[in-house]
């Protein structure tokens, strides 16, 4: 039976007006409804925007009973809201008629000083004028594909690569080829393996996204050795370098690694945040680009906000002028380093021999790699069951791998917390390790989906 | 339809919950409040939580409506303490629940009553480790035939749920079934349109809405054809035959009064190709989400949402607590 089209806009949730003409005897004619009148319009890049079992279990993860150990807040618990409060004060009183009014689409100049002085700490020497404030680092990295990347174009991440990123590149309809990592980050011959294949075939690669520094979802820092390496062979090949930095500061021991951006001005492109080191409720990050680059950043940036919150710029400028970041920076990387402690010490003890995982040195996440066998998607409703979450590997890859793995944040939870989330954790993968036993070889997930599985950025 | 209910009333849905259905439930939550407060009704949303039964002891509201989807909403647990409490509530009492909302159970009493319901075992994942599970998967698909469906007895949203054409797809869907539930159904798969009939009494004695036809582009009905909208085309009333469309509503008022259910079900049916109608579930709780099949039916009976649950809360309120 050929079922006639929808009809959109006939009627509420696309719900036809009217039924069909009366039917000769047998099946009755019905009306069609989609529930979404605009089903046929949409542009191909939506496809896989759609609802997933696995962002419907993180909606349990927001639960306290449920210890989640799958987001990515920063804990701001620490911040002194009340200085804050008085600073946001004297900022309306004083200066509310510029706070409040649109910006430059580049930036607020005295802010984007300030971001070269944050910068200088790492090493990196930027110029106000080669810096476009945008709305998070998460929108600066939106507007360097946006005005790099044709669709079907290639880009390199690694592997596992931020589940951010991939969304913008899924958004602009990239080809995403990922590059092996290890204990010591990027693995840089896997690179050049990766670069020499698809210059042998023929694929420009538009440019190479990295988070050398306390990799999210790996864990891992990429050494000072591989750096110069990477960015050897970047520029052998002639590929630009997207730098995202957002947990540089946020280190447990001795300086911050020297950003690649640090060495090589031309090549690469940095991202840098306050999310991590002030607040991700303001929403304000940065591009630091070379000056070609930088024009055209500002321009994608005015069609896209017409400029970055000039309010939220203001904050953060005062709150850098006024107040000891870096003494409350060092306190978070206390309270982050104890963390991390607590959540090594619970895997140690618990997890069962065949896991195991990253010892980072900074940053908010753990990856975690299962005893052979387990597929941690498809572990992820018995751990719901036994109220505690995480991320599924799956969501870091472009290709479906990453099933064996997992991301442990330990961010948010107190430490307490965090000992209770593997406990419950180890009994999960106890208890999936039988099953799969039980089952044998062969029992992997009924279907590999990739799409939007990660959690919404509001999940503790 | 019995009197209508009054304005000085206080209504409290309650939704969201620690099942795996949490986020179907504040859907369907948010989607019958809106519905009730348009139609004039003070009304609340709540989730369950250590503070619940206190709100509900110190003011107690005129009336429940429970959305809870999955385990403790629709196994009759959350309802027990709302007897225990003693506030009037929409839907099923527990022991119905308990045994509507194990499949296997439900499966055996519709079939006394007479409906046909596909072949089926129901087994825990231990008794796959005793008796060694290659064995019982080879006895499965000997015994009841491919393709076989494989879903988790309590459960719902079709978590878990997994259609297996080959022998050797077997292990992988009894595992994803057993990550989501401790006893597995596997169920002959029946080919043919699927129907939803849902049964309301909001009147002198239950009633039929018009069948819903579902049917999804993937071919398979699962968790993202069920709530990303334009997913799945939904034909209402069902292009099946008169005689088959008749046993659509049979079988759901049937499934409705042998289980002992109370102001609203939703039966989901399959009609084969010789207009046979099977019988798959029964939901107690039934979704009322945007993409939801209960609130399609109600609009394609000529009904508003928010009139039919105030017409369920005035007879649940008629009724009084339950003691």
């Amino acid at each position: 039976m050929t079922a006639p089209p929808p009809v959109p806009g006939t009627g509420p949730d696309g719900l036809s007006a009217s039924a069909g003409p009366p039917g000769p005897p047998g099946p009755r004619t019905g009306h069609h409804t989609r529930f979404d009148a605009y089903v046929d319009r949409y542009a191909t890049r939506t496809r896989g925007m759609t609802a997933s079992e696995i962002r419907a279990l993180f909606s349990v993860a927001s639960r306290p009973e449920v210890v989640s150990l799958a987001g990515g807040m920063p804990s701001l618990s620490g911040l002194p809201l009340d200085a804050v409060a008085a600073t946001v004060r004297d900022l309306v009183a004083t200066r509310g008629a510029t706070a409040l009014q649109y910006g430059s689409g580049q930036g607020e100049p005295g802010l984007r000083q300030q971001i070269c002085d944050v910068m200088a700490i790492e090493g990196v020497d930027g110029h106000p004028d080669d810096v476009v404030v945008t709305v998070g680092s998460q929108q600066g990295l939106d507007l360097v594909t946006r005005i790099f990347c044709d669709p079907g174009d290639v880009v390199v991440c690694e592997a596992p690569s931020y589940v951010g990123a991939l969304g913008v590149f899924r958004a602009y309809e990239c080809e995403v080829v990922h590059v092996e990592m290890d204990g010591q980050g990027l693995i840089p011959e896997a690179l050049r393996q990766a670069l020499a294949r698809l210059a042998e075939i023929g694929r420009r690669v538009k440019f190479c996204y990295t988070v050398p520094t306390y990799h999210n979802p790996a864990g891992v820092t990429l050494t000072a050795a591989r750096r110069a390496e990477v960015l050897a062979i970047c520029a052998d090949y002639d590929v630009l370098v997207i730098e995202d930095n957002p947990y540089g500061l946020l280190g447990f021991a001795g300086e911050p690694p020297r950003p690649l951006r640090a060495d090589e001005g031309g090549r690469v492109v940095y991202l840098g945040s306050f999310s991590k080191t002030f607040a991700p409720g303001l929403r304000v990050g940065w591009v630091l680009a070379p000056h070609a680059v930088r024009e055209k950043l500002v321009l994608a940036q005015e069609s896209s906000t017409l400029c970055p919150p000039a309010f939220s710029q203001a904050v953060v400028s005062a709150y850098l002028a006024d107040h000891d970041w870096r003494g409350q920076v060092k306190q978070f990387c206390e309270l982050y380093r104890e963390r991390r402690d607590a959540m090594l010490e619970a895997l140690t003890e618990q997890l069962p021999t065949g896991a195991r995982w990253t010892r980072p040195d900074g940053g908010f996440y753990v990856w975690l790699t299962l005893p052979a066998g387990l597929d941690a998607k498809a572990m992820l409703p018995r751990a719901v069951t036994a109220r505690v979450a995480y991320v599924p590997g799956t969501a870091f890859y472009a290709d479906g791998f990453g099933s064996r793995c997992l991301r442990l944040s330990y961010c948010h939870p107190t430490p307490e917390r965090i000992r209770e989330g593997v406990r419950r954790l180890a009994a999960v993968v106890e208890r999936e390790r039988e099953l799969r036993e039980t089952f044998g070889a062969g029992a992997g997930p009924p279907h590999l989906e990739t799409g939007y599985e990660s959690p919404t950025p509001d999940l503790t | 339809m019995t009197e209508a209910a009054t304005s000085s009333q206080r209504l409290l849905v309650v939704s969201g919950g620690l099942s795996h259905e949490r986020d179907v439930s504040l859907r369907s939550g948010r989607r019958v409040t809106g519905a009730l407060r348009r139609h004039g009704l003070e009304t609340e949303e709540r989730d369950v939580g250590p503070d619940l039964v206190r709100a509900l002891r110190d003011d107690p509201p005129s009336c429940v409506l429970p959305l809870l989807h999955g385990e403790a909403g629709e196994d009759g647990a959350l309802r027990e303490v709302l007897e225990l409490v003693g506030v009037p509530y929409v839907g099923a009492r527990p022991a119905a629940c308990r045994l509507a909302f194990d499949k296997s159970v439900a499966k055996v009493v519709v079939a006394q009553a007479g409906l046909q319901t596909p072949a089926s075992v129901a087994l825990p994942a231990e008794t796959f480790r005793e008796v060694g599970a290659a064995i019982v998967m080879d006895t499965l698909v000997e015994r009841l035939g491919l393709p076989l469906v494989v879903k988790p007895a309590r459960g719902g949203s079709a978590l878990g749920c997994s259609v297996v054409r080959a022998r050797n797809e077997l292990p992988a869907a009894m595992v994803g079934c057993f990550s989501y539930g401790p006893v597995a159904l596997v169920e002959q798969f029946v080919a043919g349109a699927e129907v939803a009939v849902a049964v309301i009494e909001d009147g002198p004695s239950a009633r039929t809405l018009p069948a819903v036809e579902i049917r999804p582009d993937s071919g398979i009905y699962d968790y993202m054809a069920r709530y990303t909208a334009g997913a799945t085309e939904f034909v209402v009333p069902a292009e099946v035959s008169d005689d088959a469309g008749a046993a659509c509503a049979y079988a759901a008022l049937t499934a409705h009064r042998a289980l002992g259910l109370r102001d609203l079900s939703r039966s989901d049916l399959v009609v084969d190709a010789d207009g046979t109608v099977w019988f798959l579930e029964v939901n107690v709780a039934p979704g009322m989400t945007e993409t939801s099949l209960v609130p399609l039916a109600v609009e394609a009976a000529g009904l508003d949402l928010g009139t039919v649950c105030a017409g369920l809360v005035a007879r649940a309120i008629a009724r009084g607590a339950e003691r």
